[in-house]
């Protein structure tokens, strides 16, 4: 071929170094779904720092962003595996509000008739009793999806109209406030973290796991004879992770307590530390992650969402699948309702209000596809720090509320539209 | 017609007694007999809509069947889900394959019955590990496993439906139009893999359009027609053309006039 004497030695240099690079990161097995997306949140961080002229990255801001995206991303988690078994629930904030204002009623009106404000057992029960809540409307959900056969669509559509309604109903419209100073630390704020000390030792912990998992998968895969990721990589990998978390904590240890504060507990530099909802998302991800891939039940739901057909005829039972992916998402929105009315201290009929955009937008943004069978629970919580930020990042500038959904509005489509364009080019 | 090898053979693997199903006021089977022996391939032929799909689905537990009995090895067996069949190791490979595309190919392998840890968690790679043996013995080309089933070729995907099959020790196998989607030499690999099956005692339903297939592959014949059993007959005493009579005019052997074969052609 004559062609072959034009490509310049530069250009198939390049072409190899590339190529390379492509090799490398291969061998490595990192999600590029995943990279990208960490990519573009780069993009919009080091965007909005230098618009709002350097108060974006700063320990203060990114320690507010991680607590208000604990709430949407908790319930994004939950939303991955409905939306993965080929239904969606767009009644998550309305649910939200009403869970959220039957625990703040619990704990305002209820309760202390019995064991007096602010008693230690105060936020055990009233979570408990939230997340029984939450269990049950997302089994009514998914009883009626998957048994009666109404589709999820049209099951949530009348969840989101009734379940404001019961928001409403509970206090006749009115604000539920103070919530309980035990259960206030669910929400963050300067008491509910765990301060410098301890979020170095969740850090530590933190390396230790990806340590183990590192070391665990090599020595299973070796047990079995499959292939092994070159241990180069493994070591890179072991120490970027660790890396970036440890540098995170250091980076949110520099947000301190007010000196007034901070007075009032020996004077000086104390870090919040990690906030309680954040704690909470780190649970609710790693548990969630679990649920997702390494049981049955996750296994079945991906299954299901593939081929529904498939997945009856190998003999699962699908409706009862169906059904738990509900009520496992109503006890991730009681969860986020816990945090959001802790962090408000109150409960008012309008809590959660299209909340649901916000999950569904963060699932989707974070690779869930709407046809079904394809997401990852870690995706979705990337999404909602994506939405999270760019709203945050909005609210610095002083974009008006209305043109923040503008903009929200747009990134949804785009990055949508961008992933379906990258789907379609031949590999 | 009756066949005077069946009382020598003792006790089919599978007996299916007058099986009916009606699609609201269609009879897609109306009262259709047939039984398999063990080591035996009985290759079950009809025209489209004849409802050779619907009949066998009623033993792989895909479908109820409105009345009828099936019997396995004598015993009155009741398959109501697919894992009922499962329980009485009657292993299909349906035409659609029914593989979750989202999913590797060892969980699809192992779909419903996963291997796990003592943790109640997937031991996907014990999975992987007796994926990568039974294809050893099935595809011995095919090593990208952990693969989605989406980007597999047409035969990988085969060899992973077969491949359940064969895992689960089936000794029943219901076969539905298993070489409709592969290539000549494809095709070769699964006649082969029949016989060995075949050979090993397991019985086997071979549901097919291609009659030259069927005729290669299969000790016995039965044929339906708009949801009736025409007949089964002896492969060794019939000829195409007196099954393709039985398939397009529901005529036995012997029973058709020679105007009518001729319009066959």
């Amino acid at each position: 071929m004559t062609d072959g004497s034009l490509i310049s030695p530069e250009t198939s240099r390049t072409a190899a170094v590339r190529r390379g690079f492509r090799a490398a990161l291969h061998a490595t097995e990192i999600d590029t779904r995943l990279m990208g997306m960490l990519g573009a949140l780069a993009i919009i961080w080091i965007g909005f720092h230098f618009w709002t002229g350097g108060t974006f990255l700063t320990p203060r801001n990114l320690w507010n962003l991680s607590v208000q995206t604990a709430t949407v991303a908790i319930m994004a988690t939950g939303m991955v595996l409905i939306i993965v078994s080929r239904n969606i629930d767009l009644s998550v904030g309305s649910v939200l509000g009403a869970v959220g204002m039957a625990m703040a009623m619990l704990q305002r009106e209820i309760l202390p008739e019995w064991i007096g404000y602010d008693h230690w057992a105060m936020w055990i029960i009233a979570l408990a009793a939230g997340l029984l809540l939450g269990a049950l409307i997302g089994g009514l959900h998914g009883f009626i999806i998957a048994y009666v056969g109404v589709p999820s669509f049209i099951v949530t559509l009348g969840g989101l109209l009734v379940w404001r309604g019961v928001a409403w109903w509970q206090a006749s419209g009115q604000t539920i406030a103070p919530m309980d100073k035990t259960f206030q630390l669910l929400g963050g704020g300067s008491r509910g973290n765990i301060g410098g000390f301890w979020s170095w030792i969740v850090g530590a912990v933190a390396c230790g796991l990806i340590l183990l998992l590192l070391v665990n998968g090599r020595r299973q895969r070796g047990k079995f004879g499959l292939r092994l990721r070159p241990v180069w990589a493994d070591i890179v990998l072991g120490a970027l992770y660790c890396g970036v978390v440890l540098g995170a904590i250091g980076y949110l240890n520099r947000y301190f307590l007010p000196e007034r504060v901070a007075a009032a507990r020996g004077g000086g530099n104390i870090p919040f530390g990690l906030a309680n909802p954040v704690l909470i998302l780190i649970g609710v991800t790693l548990v969630m992650t679990f649920i997702a891939t390494r049981l049955r039940f996750g296994r079945y739901v991906f299954a299901i969402g593939g081929n529904p057909e498939a997945a009856e005829l190998g003999g699962i039972k699908t409706r009862w699948v169906v059904m738990k992916a509900f009520i496992l998402m109503g006890v991730l929105v009681a969860i986020a309702a816990a945090v959001q009315t802790a962090r408000l201290n109150a409960a008012v009929s309008g809590l959660g209000q299209s909340a649901e955009l916000y999950v569904i937008a963060a699932a989707v943004i974070g690779g869930t596809s709407l046809a079904g069978g394809v997401g990852t629970i870690t995706g979705a919580v990337l999404g909602a720090l994506v939405m999270q930020s760019l709203q945050s990042g909005m609210v610095l500038v002083g974009v008006e509320a209305p043109i923040q959904d503008v903009a929200a509005g747009i990134v949804l489509v785009f990055a949508v539209a961008l992933d379906s364009i990258l789907k379609r080019r031949p590999k | 017609m009756t066949l005077t090898t069946e009382a020598s053979r003792g006790v089919p693997l599978v007996e299916m007694r007058d099986i009916r199903v009606a699609f609201g006021g269609v009879h897609a089977v109306d009262g259709v007999t047939v039984d398999l022996y063990p080591g035996e391939v009985l290759g079950l032929v009809g025209g489209n809509g004849a409802g050779k799909t619907t009949l066998i689905k009623t033993l792989s537990g895909a479908h109820k069947a409105d009345s009828g009995e099936i019997y396995i090895n004598g015993e009155r067996a009741v398959i109501e889900t697919p894992r009922d069949a499962k329980k009485y190791n009657i292993e299909t490979i349906y035409q659609t394959l029914a593989l979750a595309e989202n999913i590797d190919a060892p969980a699809n392998m192992f779909l419903g019955r996963e291997v796990l840890t003592r943790w109640n968690t997937l031991d996907d790679r014990a999975m992987e590990q007796a994926a990568r043996h039974v294809m050893g013995r099935l595809n011995p080309m095919f090593q990208n496993l952990r693969t989605a089933v989406r980007s597999l070729s047409g035969g990988q995907r085969q060899s992973v439906a077969i491949a359940r099959a064969v895992h689960f020790n089936a000794r029943i196998l219901i076969m539905d139009e298993p070489t409709a989607a592969l290539g000549p030499a494809e095709t070769a690999q699964v006649h082969n893999l029949i016989n060995q099956l075949k050979a090993e005692g397991i019985g086997i339903f071979l549901i097919s359009h291609d009659i030259h297939g069927v005729f290669d592959l299969a000790d016995r014949i039965s044929v339906m027609l708009q949801g009736k059993l025409v007949g089964t007959v002896n492969r060794r005493e019939v000829t195409k053309d007196e099954v393709l009579g039985m398939i397009i005019i529901g005529k036995l052997p012997g029973t058709a006039t020679k105007t009518e074969l001729a319009e066959l052609h």
